[in-house]
């Protein structure tokens, strides 16, 4: 099985023979640099290895469509509760670029002491399960096929079943996780005893697995109330997971640290985030960096959100990052969106893009305010990793030294205190007895040498000998993907579409509205306008206040339950485009004359003169001969140019549009042309960016060129027309 | 003087390689003891890890490990309980394993 790029994924494939289903290979892949990369007229200097098949940035149009692959691995999170939809998201994700896919396990999972099965709908997250992780594994086979890049799949490690966990990632082929005792601490109040003696024996088996770790400090940042506070300890979480897990058997390569640059303007970002991102690489040169984007102040204006997650990346290109994640701009008002991970992506991408080969030319200042505060931050990281060192770290949890609000050593006391005789968990541990026996491999801590002999005499373990793993269906017969993708596969074959954001025809829609009111009137009207266009649940998700009385700006959503009849659809017929050769065949036996001018009080000429010049493919190309008569240019003196000339066709261009301006010149020269008697002559052709065929062939002439029209396509208009006279 | 200043009199002439490796000497002292604990100790996600790995799937694994602790024998590890068992009954890994999930009160103690 492999996919066509125009044909849609078959997810009844996928979930076809999963019992069967091995991993292709374990652990994590990086991106391939290209020294000196070249793209169409460039060349790059910090790009990997391009991609088969992607969709590049909307202006890479004007440069044969290269789409240059940044160094680092880029990130996507989608998880939206139901898989099988996030299947079709994640085959979009690496089509922009996407080669490492995390999935959030839905909400209560890190509190389920054991594994899930089945496909269960999950909330804020997905269920994860061996049969889930099989089928997205199996589709992003496909989907790495697809574009010609290995995709690192991603999940979590923790919570009160981390070694059971880690056993079904090693076992699945997953390529990286999140492992840090010291979030299921802090953030899940998971027994701290519990917490470490679980996470050092799911690490080694992460490290068996060569899953790539990233730890769980960054969420110090979203918790804090003063993010940026919270740095110098950060430093220490960072060094304790890394030290731990090293300890543990995980290789300093397969160590990554998850670091988010942590103010957002108004702040003055860069004065902060610049000397705490260096200092961190500074420390932690021996391990890997997984850069994240502020979600801390993030609500939900996406393009706020945008331009803080640029400074992000311009960060991460100034410092360094190996994965550069990204956060959907909508992540602060619902659970991300379809294209919403395509803008996240993108966002990471054109920052990348521009700024390659940047530190050839700039470089960090070596003294000055930089250096102060980047030594700064380490003294009191350090300061911070003595007092842990000396009433050790069962203490500091116990004292609230972490999360609290003052940069240490200042306190304000109000950090999260754990007791380490408390938790979720609390009391569940026991001490090996001298005979303790686990007779399989990859087991970290004490272990009776005996064990070795019994693994052998029993058959080893499933790291060993696959055919031991049991492959567990559903338990809920009704709640399973393959039921909730019936709708779809009735709708594909009804052959019905509905728009959707997350799931399979949900139905959802957002519609931006602008009010000359105030911010509360206007979210009103906002409401009421959604009403009126029938769409259920309305919902503000954004409002921005333009003026106090003069106008809001407001984004809401809203549900549909249209379902648009495809087969009823008429879509606009596309034209058959000549080869180069025939057109130029077709001119040079013929001959072909046209006149060209951009009318009216319009002084634009650049669309116009690319469709005409030699130098910019234009149709002087095929040996057509033109005559331009500039910009601003009066219609009748146009048409008694074509006269004169001896023309086939008159080109009319126009940009403004204001008023339908374009359409109505376009209708003045058919016009003109009928009252001099000469409209069975030429083939009257109307261009601009605003222009539509079909309206313009409204208002009387015979073909309308608009937005991304080439010479090409002109000229072979013109000589099929001609052709067929 | 701030906190901050009265404390970093030790550090302030450190080189800041200096400064780094004694970060990191400082950090292996707080995390050496969370390794030395790790090893000497159990759980029951561990064990069901362990079981896992034996070729138990999740639902088995879950209770026996349940079984196994209640009879007070998680410190011997769950593998090796069932191994024991399995030995004495002359049966699988696997079938000592089902027992303990279908008897109602397994005796357990009996093998040690």
């Amino acid at each position: 099985m492999s996919l066509e790029p125009k044909i849609k994924i078959d997810l009844k494939e996928i979930f076809k023979d999963l019992d069967k289903y091995t991993p292709r290979r374990k652990g994590w892949t990086w991106r391939k640099h290209v020294d000196n990369l070249k793209m169409h007229k460039f060349t790059f200097k910090d790009m990997s290895e391009p991609l088969k098949n992607s969709i590049p940035l909307p202006a890479a149009k004007y440069f044969e469509n290269i789409d240059p692959q940044p160094d680092c691995v880029i990130t996507t999170e989608i998880a939206s509760g139901r898989f099988e939809d996030d299947i079709r998201r994640m085959r979009m994700a690496a089509w922009h670029g996407a080669d490492h896919i995390m999935v959030i396990r839905t909400m209560g999972q890190s509190h389920m002491d054991g594994l899930l099965e089945g496909t269960p709908e999950g909330i804020g997250g997905v269920p994860i399960t061996r049969k889930q992780l099989r089928a997205t594994r199996k589709a992003l086979d496909l989907i790495e096929d697809e574009v010609g890049r290995p995709i690192n799949f991603h999940s979590y490690v923790s919570g009160v079943a981390g070694p059971e966990v880690a056993v079904l990632f090693a076992e699945e082929g997953v390529n990286g996780a999140h492992q840090d005792p010291q979030y299921n601490i802090l953030y899940r109040n998971i027994n701290m005893k519990r917490s470490i003696v679980d996470a050092a024996v799911a690490k080694r088996i992460m490290a068996y697995g060569e899953i790539f770790q990233i730890d769980g400090a960054h969420n110090a940042n979203a918790t804090a109330r003063e993010a940026w506070a919270v740095m110098p300890e950060l430093m220490v979480q960072h060094a304790i997971n890394c030290s731990f897990s090293e300890k543990c058997g995980i290789k300093k390569e397969n160590i990554g640290l998850s670091t988010v640059p942590p103010t957002a303007p108004p702040i003055p970002k860069m004065y902060y985030d610049l000397p705490y991102a260096v200092a961190l690489r500074e420390f932690f040169s021996d391990y890997k960096f997984r850069a994240q984007q502020n979600t801390r102040y993030m609500e939900a204006d996406t393009d706020e959100a945008t331009i803080t997650h640029v400074i992000d990346t311009l960060i991460s290109k100034m410092t360094s990052a190996d994965i550069q994640s990204t956060i959907t701009p909508d992540e602060g008002r619902n659970v991300p969106w379809h294209y919403n991970n395509i803008k996240g992506l993108n966002t990471a991408k054109q920052t990348f893009v521009a700024l390659d080969g940047l530190m050839e030319m700039i470089e960090l200042k070596k003294d000055g305010p930089l250096r102060e505060k980047i030594r700064e931050l380490k003294e009191r990281a350090v300061l911070f990793m003595e007092e842990i060192a000396q009433i050790g770290y069962f203490e500091a949890v116990k004292k609230g030294m972490f999360v609290d609000s003052a940069e240490y050593p200042e306190r304000h006391n109000d950090g999260i205190a754990r007791d380490p005789e408390g938790g979720v968990g609390v009391n569940t541990i026991c001490e090996r007895d001298i005979d303790y026996i686990a007779p399989v491999s990859e087991q970290f801590g004490y272990n009776n040498p005996e064990w070795k002999t019994i693994y052998e005499k029993i058959g080893r373990d499933t790291f060993h000998n696959r055919s031991k793993i049991q492959f567990i269906d559903e338990l809920d017969q009704v709640d399973t993907s393959e039921n909730r993708m019936q709708k779809l596969l009735e709708d594909r074959k009804n052959n019905v579409s509905s728009p959707e954001v997350e799931w399979h025809g949900d139905g959802t829609v957002l519609v931006t509205l602008f009010f000359p009111e105030e911010q509360a009137v206007a979210e009103a009207c906002a409401i009421q306008m959604a009403l009126s266009m029938n769409l259920k649940d309305p919902e503000v998700v954004n409002s921005a206040v333009i003026h106090p009385c003069e106008g809001t700006y407001v984004e809401i959503k809203g549900k549909t339950d249209i379902k648009i009849d495809k087969s009823k659809l008429v879509l606009p017929e596309k034209d058959k485009t000549l080869s180069e050769d025939e057109i130029r065949a077709y001119v040079k036996e013929n001959g072909l004359k046209v006149v060209a001018a951009t009318v009216g009080e319009d002084e634009h000429s650049v669309g116009l003169r690319e469709i005409l010049d030699i130098k910019h493919g234009g149709i002087e190309k095929f040996g057509v001969k033109y005559l331009y008569l500039g910009t601003s240019c009066p219609i009748e003196k146009l048409v008694d140019s074509a006269i004169e000339f001896g023309a086939q066709a008159i080109l009319m261009s126009t940009i403004i549009s204001h008023n339908d301006i374009h359409y109505r010149m376009q209708k003045r020269l058919h016009e003109i042309c009928v009252e001099k008697g000469v409209r069975d002559k030429f083939l009257l052709i109307g261009g601009g960016t605003q222009v539509k065929n079909d309206l313009s062939k409204e208002s009387g002439i015979d073909r309308g060129f608009g937005r991304g029209s080439k010479g090409i396509n002109v000229a072979s208009w013109i000589v099929q027309t001609l052709r067929s006279k | 003087m701030s906190e901050f200043e009265k404390r970093r009199q030790h550090l302030k002439n450190m080189s800041e390689e200096d400064l780094k490796k004694y970060f990191w000497e400082l950090c292996d002292k707080a995390t050496q003891p969370l390794v030395d604990f790790a090893a000497k100790h159990t759980s029951p996600s561990i064990e069901r890890s362990v079981l896992l790995r034996m070729g138990f799937n999740s639902l088995e694994a879950k209770e026996i490990v349940i079984k196994i602790n209640e009879a007070g024998l998680l410190g011997k590890g769950a593998g090796n309980v069932i191994y024991k068992l399995s030995e004495k009954m002359n049966i699988s890994c696997y079938k000592a394993g089902k027992w303990i999930i279908t008897e109602e009160n397994p005796d357990l103690k009996g093998i040690f």
